[in-house]
């Protein structure tokens, strides 16, 4: 059991390493036989090049955009567990609002970005905003459906003992609804920095801000692929990084207890 | 073994019994239309110990929930020392008149320790940290999880977190005590070392008991006194008081005595079920 476990963990992490390497190689490998044109495809060794010789313009680009992710991260969160909370005390809330809920998670980003970019002067808080719409959806629906998901024996349980409603609230509602919230900030940390990346595509170039998307359109434009790839990687490592963080935090504050945090499932 | 029609002369004896629960031809029909409970009649006296025991869905659950309070009876009405059953359950924790209820399942919060569970009850009535902690030790004693107070209910038996949530409607010291089969998803060997325990704290504790059942021996080794109910719909069939002084060794599984209630009681049941409308679903836990 415990070796079987051992090997499995390496294996977790050596299978795809493996894979990872192996495209790699063959990439490098196909793009040295064939000759292919940098501005085609460059090779991998290039693209890191790239990134270690444009690292001032690039690691700029990536803390505004990592700060558009985390501000529309926290107004989601913080706004989606308020918006839950209303859901969940009044059922006439629920039943007046959830369909403008399901509207806004329904309407393409793309859409209405830019409205909101006209409308709203701040640059930063336009994207914000862009990038919240699209993360806030998860954690409404995960939190409520966490803050009604209470075992039915507990409630009665605390029923018979005359617990008031904030007792109800805040010893047997909110940890029932840790693992469905944590479940929804998974979710909504990766939305919301494809909600950034998405929002400053849409802004253009004409914004103030210079995002990482900002220096994909101006490389697509200047056919300096290799920035534009160098550019990609440090968008899709931010979004790993995002997702192991809440993974973390997640086992941080459930790992003790709940049944959907045990490493040893089968 | 007689068959009594009144229930009060099954009692060991008690300077101060009285009538504890008093079931005045309480009726259940679920908002679905679903009949339940035909209107029972059913007293209770101090000291008792009295099992429900039945076939599935003939109303057992149904009618300890209005017992609890957790459920209002569509008729008639429950009575518990002698008052309406809301006037008891409104005035919290009164000397003498406190209930506890054990469920089927261990129903223990997953994110809290043994101790944290066990303390509920206290910390939902404000008692004071020091003052619930001891309490707490003492009831984890009482159920044998001293100990165990540290650990989380994952990390315990099937067996132990039935044991803990024993201890945690132990911890306010009730005098009533309302166990829905606490012991129905354990295996018989467990369970008839709980069913050992929960007697012994029947006994010292001076409670008065009603636990529901659907096994025969459970029942015949427990009781006072058996309820025997039925389906379809669901009614009190029969009381049978099964006169085998306490406190009751293992010897009494094997007596002859036990036997005849057993046989007595089992021919009540297939009686029942031949009369009533037999459901071949009948006999599945629920
Ligand atoms: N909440 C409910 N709504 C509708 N019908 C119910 C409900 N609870 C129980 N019943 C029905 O009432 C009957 C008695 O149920 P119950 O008291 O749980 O029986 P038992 O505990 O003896 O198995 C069953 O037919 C069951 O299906
Ligand atoms: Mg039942």
């Amino acid at each position: 059991m415990s070796t079987r476990n051992g090997r499995d963990h390496v294996l977790r992490v050596v299978a795809p390493l493996a894979i990872g390497v192996t495209v790699l190689l063959a990439w490098h490998i196909w793009v040295r036989v064939f000759d292919i044109p940098q501005y085609i495809v460059p090779s991998p060794l290039l693209v890191v090049q790239t990134l270690v010789a444009d690292w001032d313009i690039l690691s700029a680009s990536l803390l505004i955009t990592l700060k558009v992710t985390f501000l529309a991260f926290f107004s989601a969160v913080i706004v989606g567990t308020l918006v839950a909370f209303l859901f969940v005390q009044s059922r006439l809330i629920e039943l007046s609002l959830f369909p403008y809920a399901v509207l806004l998670q329904v309407t393409p980003i793309v859409a209405i970005a830019p409205l909101i970019i006209i409308w709203v002067k701040n640059p930063d808080a336009a994207l914000t905003l862009c990038a919240t719409i699209v993360a806030i959806f998860p954690v409404i629906s995960n939190t409520t459906i966490g803050l009604r998901s209470v075992d039915p024996g507990l409630l009665n349980l605390f029923r018979m003992n005359r617990a008031t409603r904030a007792q109800i609230l805040f010893r047997l509602r909110i940890p029932s609804a840790l693992p469905y919230f944590f479940g929804g900030l998974r979710i909504a940390s990766g939305l919301s920095l494809i909600g950034a990346v998405v929002a400053e595509f849409v802004a253009g170039t004409g914004g103030a801000a210079a995002g990482l998307a900002y220096q994909i359109l101006i490389a697509g434009f200047q056919l300096n692929i290799p920035r534009l790839f160098a550019a990609l990687i440090l968008i899709t490592v931010a979004g790993v990084i995002l997702f192991l963080l809440m993974v973390w935090l997640s086992k941080l504050a459930l790992g003790n207890w709940h049944e959907s945090e045990l490493t040893d499932r089968s | 073994m007689s068959v009594a029609s009144r229930p009060d002369m099954a009692l060991p004896a008690d300077p101060d019994s009285g009538v504890v629960v008093d079931v005045r031809g309480a009726g259940k029909t679920y908002p679905d239309g679903t009949r339940a409970l035909a209107p029972v009649h059913l007293a209770v006296s101090s000291r008792e110990f009295v099992t429900l025991l039945g076939p599935s869905g003939c109303g057992k659950s149904t009618l300890l929930k209005m017992v609890a309070g957790l459920l209002p009876p569509s008729d008639g009405e429950v009575r518990l020392w002698r008052e309406v059953q809301s006037a008891v359950t409104q005035a919290p924790g009164a000397a003498g008149r406190k209930l506890a209820f054990v469920f089927q399942d261990a129903t223990l919060m997953p994110w809290s320790r043994v101790r944290g569970n066990v303390r509920l009850p206290l910390d939902l009535a404000g008692v004071a940290r020091g003052d619930a902690d001891r309490r707490v030790d003492d009831a984890l004693a009482l159920v044998g999880l001293q100990g165990f107070d540290r650990h989380y209910p994952r990390q315990l038996s099937g067996g132990m977190q039935m044991r803990a949530s024993i201890a945690r409607a132990l911890v306010m010291e009730p005098n009533l005590l309302l166990l829905d089969e606490p012991f129905g998803a354990l295996d018989e060997i467990t369970r008839t070392r709980l069913d050992a325990d929960i007697l012994d704290l029947w006994w010292r504790r001076s409670l008065t008991v009603i636990f529901v059942t659907h096994s025969i021996y459970e029942a015949v080794f427990l009781s006072t006194r058996v309820v025997v109910m039925a389906a379809r719909p669901g009614r009190v069939l029969r009381e049978v008081l099964i006169d085998e002084p306490f406190p009751r060794s293992e010897a009494f599984r094997v007596s002859q005595k036990f036997l005849s209630c057993c046989k007595e009681l089992s021919e009540l049941l297939a009686e029942a079920a031949a009369s009533g409308g037999a459901d071949p679903l009948a006999g599945t836990p629920t």
